[in-house]
């Protein structure tokens, strides 16, 4: 009996077909109004603009861009809803409302996935596998707060404040939304909120969702629009709280323009997160965490790892996995289930990163990126590691918030703890190695509000996060993210 | 000749292990209306069918510790679910069993239901609230943390037979401990109904298990069980809770007696009895 | 510093192994040998678990699929190991092991045939000159309780009667009391007793239970010589698992680097379906690299496997689900 001889192509590699999940789940309309008061406006009576697909620079819906009478009526639609039926709501109505809202979110979890990588550009994985669950897990973790106030350490009966205004960036919108009304909520305010202009898609989704959660009306108001929008609702005199992330640029702005008045402020800005690598790191493991630390949502993340510092004795080798693993990322169509990294928010985002890292390529770093082709339309950019980086160079001291890694070494733990503190952000960290004491000697000495041991980009509903110094103030999730959003 | 329809009628059974078994004794006692009308024949279960639901919970304890308090609050508020979908039945036992007129038998079922999502809202907070960092004098990372007592028997009260049933047995299963329950002996049905709705819902098997019967005969087992860790005498009488904390001394239970506490702070006692503090070391240095 | 952006090495460029000299010192003593493991880098085992879960989520579709399934059934050592096993048994495992799907003749043969030492004869007299290997487990398999000689013993007997390959046990016991010496000499003298057949050395990962064991048992067989690594005798509940094919890969991978020899890598036991072998192979892609994706550098052990595989392949080509009557049962 002969055998057949095996053709050497079928052997030697296993490439990857497309796997494109469908962008029909989308159930997308070609416009929408803004959400105030419990209804979708009409889209006509308001100016339009789109929301666009980075990945191929199409639109995907017209969105109503909110003016400072929209802002005025939704502020007033939320002070109705607080003063005539959500402060009247007990702990536990709230709280099933919430759960209700967890729930819906899971039932069409595939549904937003899409529609959060369509609008955002990242991967359908990732939007799949954390960005929806994690914002479902945020509802769920708060509704259960709701009816347990007296036990979360601030005092008796802590009251809420009153309406929130609520403004979130373009980087995890279905996400940043529910962290924001979630514990608002559970505490008993009511909402204004302002997705981002490159990113609306899913928050409008969201109040289809709320209203079949049968939400009362007004406690929720989202407002599409640019930053004339986030203006008004910073300034508008109704609003009792202001709860921003995005830059710190931004923040600068709005604290500058809140300090006059009696708002509450809670900030969540940028970062230039340090991950350490001392010589006894797990080596494997460390290479996927500072991978993610960096590429994870193609940088978009403000406490990104996008410091590498690494023991001295070890940077050769270390440096030498990192870029075989980098040359291993799949980059392209975010809606491809096999896509690791996905497209840039928008043009603007892609100009200054480009900026800053040609500017790093001249400050004398030695540059390596990745040979992967990238697609003719949309907006790209290969990961990209900075070695031979130091403290003095601008791509070690600003944030980039993109697929850019520097490189940096130390000696010592002290060393290592002094370099990562020796900026004026101080979101967060990462720490490898395989001996405990010197973590926590290493993590008890840096200045940031989130340290990760041996992993990185860990996110949880009951689990604190927020910055230091220029990163911003103010804590979410966890028992200390109610502290926001109460009067106390 | 008559054309009305005949019911088809339920047999009450055990819970124990995620399956509903009769009683291995193959006994029955008769369980009446508040006015005195035949509802059913309930199993009376014995000593071996408390063996063998100490078993099943020493069994799903480590799985059930195991999931995350995410998981284990989604899978108490399925259980919320299921019982919101069959409110119906509940206000209807309730209201046979306890003598209630229908809109208290429903705001009964309400307040019941409300109770089991107010614990399920605990599952991820407990820690958080009970636990934190302790700062020593030294160069130490300190932390305590609450962690389960393990099988926990509960002898669930007599007269509330559906929310005070719902308080006793959920309070030990948020904070991770497995349960053995033995329901009110006159008025058992609306919590085999509970039992039903949490097969049904996510309840790993032996998370709860349900054991009907005379509670005077039954007591003495749950109390000198070697292998129950703590114990709810809920639903006995003071002098009988006396008798069973000697008998649960012998192998140093944690026995939780009624007191003069309501409602939540009874609920919040409840939800302590049945936790161990773990407390951590950790040096910090270079 | 250059200031040009560099072209990174591609995997492809990586499947030329470049050593300019053997860059592993020669083992002298237990102590050095211990030094040598116990420097390895740790696995963090959180970690190592999140990777194979990721690369779970690959999706593997069409022509990829048919390739993968193609490429599982070119790797499966189609496996019987039974005190009931008789000629007849090994016959018919041998005729399905050339011949996977009867109605089919482009369906690739398996790598090879595993079976116990007496019956080696029997298989390879049926196979022929068959492309399909004879592999034999040896050395008082499965649990390595026997004297060395009665090991080395088993071993001859089995190369004598015509085995291609052998398949070993390590002595679990010593490994896990530091006896690290006792197990590599073990290696050592039964590579030789294999003469030219290949040699695998199957570490029983169920049994060393940690990631950190996993990752120096494998140096260990590799610096004793193995020509492949396998995770279990497929004999106990806890067999193969990704995390520790992904241990596995990553010490291939680096010792390939260090040494410049190519070790292979077996999973055997548990993986019954072809979801199962491909989530291996995607593990292997994306870890050791395509140079591995060949029968010569991974094998599946397994029996039930294949009819899967065959299963899906079809299904592949007919777009429908299959009957499991389709294919022979052994």
């Amino acid at each position: 009996m002969t055998d057949k001889s095996l053709e050497s192509s079928t052997l030697g590699s296993l490439q990857y077909d497309p796997a494109p999940e469908s962008a029909a789940i989308a159930r997308l309309r070609p416009n929408y109004g803004l959400f105030i008061d419990g209804a979708f406006t009409d889209p006509s009576t308001h100016e339009q603009f789109a929301s666009l697909n980075p990945a191929t620079e199409e639109t995907l819906a017209m969105v109503s861009s909110a003016n400072a009478a929209d802002v005025d009526r939704a502020v007033r639609a939320a002070r109705k809803a607080y003063d005539t039926v959500w402060s009247k709501t007990t702990g536990a109505e709230r709280a099933k409302y919430l759960f209700r809202i967890a729930r819906l979110i899971l039932e069409r979890s595939r549904e937003l996935a899409v529609v959060e990588t369509l609008d955002n550009g990242k991967p359908i994985r990732e939007s799949r596998d954390i960005d929806i669950p994690l914002a479902a897990a945020h509802f769920f973790y708060y509704a259960g707060w709701a009816d347990k106030l007296d036990h979360a350490g601030f005092g008796v009966s802590p009251q809420p404040i009153g309406v929130a205004g609520q403004i979130i960036p373009w980087n995890f919108p279905l996400l940043m939304a529910a962290w924001k009304l979630a514990p608002a909520l559970a505490a008993g305010n009511t909402c204004v909120l302002k997705p981002a202009e490159t990113t609306p898609l899913t928050a409008l989704v969201l109040a289809e969702i709320l209203q079949q959660a049968e939400l009362p009306d007004g406690v929720v108001n989202i407002l599409t629009g640019d930053g004339v929008a986030g203006a008004a609702l910073v300034d508008h005199p109704g609003v009792d709280k202001i709860a921003f992330t995005g830059s710190t640029e931004v923040g600068r702005l709005i604290q500058q323009r809140t300090a006059a008045s009696n708002k509450r402020l809670t900030l969540e800005l940028g970062g230039k997160g340090a991950n350490i690598v001392f010589d006894d790191a797990p080596i494997d493991e460390m290479i996927e965490g500072i991978i993610d630390g960096i590429f994870f949502n193609q940088g978009h993340v403000c406490c990104a790892g996008s410091r590498l510092l690494v023991q001295e004795s070890v940077a050769d080798e270390v440096l030498r996995r990192l870029v075989r693993r980098v040359e291993q990322l799949r980059v392209g169509d975010p809606m491809d289930k096999n896509t690791d990294v996905g497209a840039i928010n928008s043009a603007a985002q892609l100009a200054r990163i480009k900026e800053l890292t040609d500017y790093g390529a001249s400050e004398g770093a030695t540059r390596y990126t990745s040979s992967c082709v990238l697609p003719d339309k949309g907006y790209w950019f290969a990961p990209t590691v900075f070695a031979d980086v130091t403290q003095s160079h601008r791509i070690a001291r600003e944030e980039i918030f993109g697929p850019v890694l520097s490189v940096l070494t130390f000696r010592t733990p002290e060393e290592a703890v002094a370099k990562a503190n020796n900026t004026n952000y101080g979101l967060a960290c990462g720490v490898w190695s395989e001996k405990g004491s010197r973590t926590l000697w290493v993590a008890q000495r840096l200045r940031a509000g989130v340290i990760w041991a041996n992993t990185y980009n860990r996110f949880d509903p009951s689990s604190p996060f927020g910055g230091m110094r220029e990163s911003g103030f103010g804590r979410e999730g966890g028992r200390h993210g109610l502290e926001a959003y109460l009067n106390v | 000749m008559s054309d009305a329809r005949q019911d088809v009628r339920k047999t009450y059974k055990l819970l124990i292990n995620g399956a509903f078994p009769r009683s291995e004794s193959g006994r029955s006692y008769e369980v009446l209306s508040s006015s005195g009308e035949f509802l059913a024949n309930v199993a009376q279960g014995s000593r071996k069918d408390l063996r063998d639901a100490v078993t099943a919970a020493r069994a799903a304890q480590p799985k059930w510790w195991g999931a995350t308090a995410y998981n284990r609050g989604q899978v108490i508020y399925r259980l919320a679910e299921m019982a919101e979908s069959r409110r119906g039945e509940l206000a209807e036992h309730v209201a046979l069993a306890e003598g209630l007129k229908d809109g208290a038998a429903k705001s009964c079922v309400s307040r019941s239901i409300d109770r089991i999502v107010w614990y399920a809202g605990w599952a991820d907070k407990i820690t958080q609230v009970l636990g934190g960092a302790n700062p020593v004098a030294g160069p130490f990372f300190n932390f305590s943390l609450p962690t389960p007592s393990g099988v926990v028997a509960v002898v669930a009260p007599q007269e509330s037979s559906l929310e005070g049933f719902v308080d006793t047995v959920l309070a030990p299963i948020v904070v991770g401990n497995t349960v053995l329950v033995i329901p009110s002996e006159t008025r058992p049905i609306p919590a085999v109904l509970l039992g039903e709705m949490s097969a049904t819902s996510d309840f790993p098997a032996g998370l709860l298990n349900i054991i009907t019967g005379y509670t005077g005969e039954l007591t003495p087992t749950l109390a000198t069980h070697e292998d129950i860790d703590g114990i709810d005498l809920e639903g006995v009488s003071n002098d009988v809770a006396i008798e069973l904390s000697a008998l649960a001394a012998g192998s140093i239970k944690r026995v939780l007696r009624p007191d003069e506490h309501r409602g939540d702070a009874a609920s919040l006692r409840r939800l302590r009895a049945f936790v161990e503090t773990s407390t951590v070391w950790h040096t910090v240095g270079q | 510093m250059s200031t040009a952006p560099l072209r990174l090495v591609t995997p492809e460029d990586r499947g030329v192994i470049i050593s300019d000299s053997n860059q592993l010192a020669r083992i002298e003593s237990e102590a050095q040998l211990s030094a040598i493991l116990l420097a390895l880098s740790g696995v963090d085992a959180v970690g190592a678990e999140a990777r194979v879960a990721k690369l779970a989520t690959r999706s593997i579709k069409k022509s990829t699929k048919l390739a993968a399934l193609n490429l599982a059934i070119s790797m499966v050592d189609l496996t019987t190991l039974e005190g009931a096993d008789t000629f007849g048994r090994v016959t018919s495992l041998c005729i399905k092991a050339m011949h996977p799907d009867v109605n089919d003749d482009s369906v690739p043969p398996v790598a090879a045939v595993c079976v116990y030492p007496d019956l080696v004869a029997q298989a390879r007299s049926v196979l022929g000159e068959s492309s399909v290997k004879v592999a034999a487990v040896a050395t008082a398999f499965p649990s390595g309780r026997a004297s060395m000689k009665v090991k080395l013993l088993d071993v001859a007997d089995a190369v004598d009667a015509g085995a291609d390959e052998i398949d070993m046990v390590i002595d679990r016991g010593a490994f896990l009391s530091g006896r690290l010496g006792q197990v590599f000499d073990e290696i050592v003298a039964v590579k030789e007793a294999c003469g030219s057949a290949h040699l695998k050395v199957i570490l029983e990962t169920g049994e060393l239970v940690t990631y950190d064991n996993v990752r120096r048992a494998s140096w260990l067989a590799m610096l004793g010589g193995a020509d492949f690594i396998k995770t279990s005798t497929g004999k106990l509940p806890v067999a193969a698992t990704t995390p520790v094919a992904l241990v596995m890969l990553e010490a291939v991978r680096d010792f390939a680097e260090s040494s410049g020899r190519l070790v292979g890598v077996k999973v055997a036991g548990g993986i019954r379906t072809a979801k199962d072998a491909i989530r291996y192979l995607v593990i292997v892609n994306e870890t050791a690299g395509s140079t591995w994706l060949t029968p010569d550098l991974f094998r599946f052990g397994a029996s039930s496997l294949l009819n899967d595989l065959l299963r899906q392949r079809l299904k592949q080509q007919r777009g429908a689900y299959v009957r499991s009557d389709e294919f022979s049962g052994d």
